[in-house]
């Protein structure tokens, strides 16, 4: 296969960015995107040019490491398929295909297609999390969970965290990614005690990130790679609503407490 | 070098409790005094970070990837085993550990791995407790299934995403810690060196991958959690970026590296296609529940397969082994399924692959019911190789998937160099010759969450507490090593790419010590590595500068690695002169074609010792005492 590339190539984080063509006519149908883009590298090398830097790891759709916008979409043409997933049996002989990192304030592009996302790490520490110390867990039959809101939760734990959904989204919203954990721990009996403060810490983290907010587009759901739901974001609002409508309800003895 | 187990005395199911009782604490107010850096952030990385950091030790955790999240325990897909005999078919810790053991083909010690069995009931509660969504049933319970070695169901599972929900457990848990302040993170942030002071280790050097900046991080005890080394076969089911040099720093450094031709073969994974292939997929083992394996019964049968008729078709783990049928462990049926091609009955274009086909279970159980247990494994092959496995058999072949070996640790899993851990795949301690199924979550947790905490205290509670200057000579060596390095391999006028280097070192590896090795095919691949990392030296071309994000850099620097632990593997399987669960020599099998063992000769480990540059490194030996299994042959027929 023949194809040419147009491929977003900035130095680093404080450089200028800008698109540079390339052609290659070493495609075949059976490699994935990113065995196709191995095959190109190691092309430009023997010219003696700098590789285009992109971010993979497992190549096998879980680390959620790679990504980028091809052609306008996140992860590519392919639905429910991360780039190194993507076969190149999924375009023609002839395309032209234009690479770009994900785009988004939260996300610096630090080399060419690889962005900064540690912004997502942070709104997990936020209160993506439940409080179980090692150590001091019961029986794991203890608290029987019904077989639906476990299937559920799984739905939503599925995210790899690639980012894509901000990438697709006109607000570069984080809310599908945030809604997703929120969602998981909160259909779950041991996510319950810390629901409402975690719902109000991550979203707050959200805010300060400098993510948009969601106006119902629907992208993020479009390109997800592990099928996320956008009725996740629907569960995330309600519970904002009700915990910023019960927050500031505390007990008067804390302060007691501590002594002894 | 002298190898001290440190195993505990008394009865085998007191050992671990005695022990814990005999440990030195620290108290709450001194652990705040101490730091210990986590190399890695996988199960055994990020679940030891977050444990210790619960504890109150001052923790920094490093991970070349771009978040903790990423590390290679998510691809994980079956599951995690665990003695809870909630399915009330006759399991207990007794019988893990004896299953574990014999998986192992008796060459791991009786007291770890029954450690691990004890332990891994906990592991399920606090996956649980952190809101793991394991798979249940319609009451609320939770679900199990059945792998490989095993004739319980003892593994749980998140479907076929078991690894990446234990992995985001250990994270959210780490995320917490972070959150706290407990424990700084260094994302893209690879380990180029250890620092050892006064025989203890005391410190890292590593590169910042984005600034290339190289950096130095001083503590009181260091514990590598890195992973195991299969890469060093180019193509295997490891991530790409999963490397020795963090294990290969330390073993140049003094730590003794245990058994490393103790490397495991998955039966299976999605066949190679072409040259430009860069990984091999797996499929889990789980699929061997309902799916059947086989070939044609002719050489050469080219038609496709639902033209063969029934009677045409050798379903040959079920003939070769009854009991445990396409549920034989995975040495056994990687070693079958070569065997098979070789025969000249493999399938596909290459000939390289058998079928795992679904056929039976689809009409036994529903296409429904298979999609909801494997649905997303089946979505994964079809879009690896555009072929529906409802309708067509999914084909598959062996690769590399995960090393026993590793570096030699003590029972307290502390390495030959006093203050550095290893913990998880990177040290050697749990699976002797052959890894089971759904153990290495298991193992990754365990030392993470319940073995470290405890015997981290214990050697930092016999340690003083004191600063090394960062302008200490052993320091300065350190960080000049690194420079050099560095510097070296982007000086080298060099015409081959990095990739070109791996590629051959991956068919030298696969070809002379892969499923089934030989005298002289180690010999050769003794011969053929050093001549190929001479020829890297020499030839190698990284374009670029140090100080940038330089893929290529990091790329050659593992290779330049891999290039000198190929030679060490190829070495230690030459002189384990027996087969014994993965590791295969042509020279001693049984007249059926099984592993036969020398007990008398190789009833040990051996433990190598790095004797400098150019030298021969020094085999050293601890003796396996078996006191409470016998050693048998391992039949699974």
């Amino acid at each position: 296969m023949k194809l040419t590339l147009k491929v977003w190539r900035q130095k680093d984080a404080r450089s200028e960015g800008r698109f540079v063509t390339y052609e290659t006519d070493r495609a075949n149908p059976d490699m994935s995107f990113l065995e196709m883009l191995d095959v190109v590298n190691e092309g430009l090398v023997a010219k003696r040019e700098d590789p285009i830097a992109f971010d993979h790891d497992c190549r096998e759709g879980i680390c959620g490491t790679c990504g980028f916008v091809i052609n306008g979409v996140p992860h590519g043409p392919k639905p429910r398929t991360t780039v190194c997933q993507l076969h190149m049996r999924s375009f023609r002989d002839g395309d032209v295909l234009t690479l770009e990192p994900w785009r988004a304030d939260a996300f610096p592009v630090l080399k060419d297609l690889i962005v900064d996302r540690s912004a997502f790490d942070r709104i997990i520490a936020a209160g993506g999390f439940i409080t179980a110390p090692i150590g001091g867990a019961p029986d794991g039959n203890a608290i029987p969970i019904r077989k639906e809101d476990a299937d559920l939760a799984m739905d939503a734990a599925a995210c790899i965290g690639c980012a894509a959904c901000v990438a697709a989204c006109p607000n570069a919203s984080a809310m599908l990614f945030a809604s997703a954990k929120i969602a998981q721990l909160a259909l779950l009996p041991q996510g319950q005690p810390e629901r409402w403060d975690r719902v109000r810490k991550m979203v707050a983290r959200m805010d300060a990130e400098r993510f948009g907010t969601c106006t119902n587009h629907g992208e993020c759901e479009a390109v997800c790679p592990k099928g996320i739901r956008m009725e996740f974001i629907a569960r995330m609002n309600a519970d904002y609503v009700k915990a910023s409508l019960t927050a500031g309800r505390r007990a008067t003895g804390v302060a007691e407490a501590s002594g002894g | 070098m002298e190898l001290r187990s440190q195993i505990p005395s008394g009865p085998l199911e007191k050992k671990w409790e005695k022990h814990r009782f005999e440990m030195k604490l620290v108290n709450p107010a001194n652990k705040r005094k101490y730091t210990v850096l986590v190399v890695g952030s996988g199960l055994a990385g990020a679940g030891a970070a977050a444990s210790m950091a619960e504890l109150g030790y001052n923790i920094k955790c490093f991970c070349y990837q771009d978040s903790p999240r990423r590390a290679h325990s998510i691809a994980a897909q079956g599951g995690i085993n665990a003695a809870k005999n909630y399915r009330n078919d006759g399991d207990s810790v007794l019988r893990l550990f004896y299953d574990t053991i014999k998986g192992g083909d008796f060459r791991s010690r009786e007291a770890n791995v029954y450690r691990l069995a004890e332990i891994s009931v906990n592991i399920i509660d606090q996956c649980v407790a952190q809101g793991v969504p394991f798979a249940r049933e319609y009451g609320g319970l939770l679900d199990n299934r059945s792998f490989g070695g095993a004739q319980v169901s003892r593994t749980f599972y998140a479907r076929g995403q078991t690894g990446q929900q234990l992995l985001l457990g250990a994270y959210q848990a780490l995320e917490r810690q972070i959150g706290l302040g407990q424990v700084e993170m260094f994302s893209r942030h690879e380990m180029q060196e250890l620092i050892v002071v006064d025989g203890r280790a005391r410190g890292i050097v590593v590169r910042d991958m984005v600034t290339g900046e190289v950096e130095t991080h001083m503590a009181d005890a260091v514990c590598l959690a890195t992973g195991g080394y299969g890469n060093v076969f180019y193509l295997a089911t490891y991530a790409k970026g999963c490397n020795a040099t963090a294990i290969w720093r330390a073993y140049k450094k003094g730590a003794a590296f245990a058994n490393p031709c103790f490397t495991q073969i998955h039966p299976t994974c999605i066949p190679v296609t072409g040259e430009y292939q860069s990984k091999l997929t797996l499929m889990s083992e789980s699929l061997r529940n309902d799916g059947r394996i086989w070939v044609p019964k002719k050489k050469g049968d080219k038609r496709a397969p639902d033209a063969i008729p029934e009677e045409e078709r050798d379903y040959y783990l079920e003939r070769m082994y009854p009991t445990f049928g396409n549920l034989a462990p995975r040495d056994i049926a990687s070693r079958a399924a070569k065997r098979v091609c070789d025969e000249g009955r493999g399938v596909g274009p290459t000939g390289y692959g058998v079928y795992l086909d679904f056929k039976d279970a689809v009409a036994r159980l529903g296409r429904k019911m298979i999609e909801e247990k494997y649905g997303n494994l089946f979505e994964m092959y079809e879009r690896i190789t555009d072929e529906d496995p409802y309708r067509v058999p999914m084909r598959i072949y062996p690769a590399s998937h995960y090393t026993m070996g590793g570096l030699w640790v003590d029972y307290d899993l502390m390495s030959t160099i006093p203050g550095l851990f290893v913990l998880g795949e990177a040290n050697f301690s749990d699976h002797g010759a052959n890894r089971l199924g759904a153990s290495a979550l298991m193992q990754g947790l365990a030392d993470g969450y319940f073995v470290i905490p405890y015997t981290i205290g214990n050697y930092l509670a016999q340690t003083k507490a004191e600063r090394v200057p960062e302008d200490h000579s052993d320091v300065r060596a350190a960080q000049s090593a690194v420079a050099q390095r560095t510097k070296r391999l982007l000086e080298i006028p060099g015409n081959r790419t990095v990739a070109s280097f791996y590629r051959e070192l991956g068919r030298v590896m696969w070809e002379h010590c892969g499923m089934t090795r030989s005298a002289e095919g180690l010999r050769e691949g003794l011969r053929l590595v050093p001549k190929l990392r001479e020829e890297f030296w020499k030839n190698v071309r990284v374009l670029g500068d140090g100080a940038e994000i330089n893929q290529s850099l990091e790329v050659a620097g593992r290779v330049a690695d891999f290039l000198e632990l190929g030679e060490l593997l190829c070495l230690d399987a030459l002189e384990r002169d027996e087969s014994c669960g993965c590791h295969f020599r042509v020279e001693h099998q049984m007249a059926d074609g099984e592993a036969r063992r020398d007990d008398k000769g190789f009833c040990h480990v051996a433990a190598w010792e790095y004797a400098g540059e150019g030298r021969k490194p020094v085999r050293h030996v601890e003796p396996l005492t078996f006191e409470n299994v016998d050693l048998t042959i391992r039949s699974y027929k």
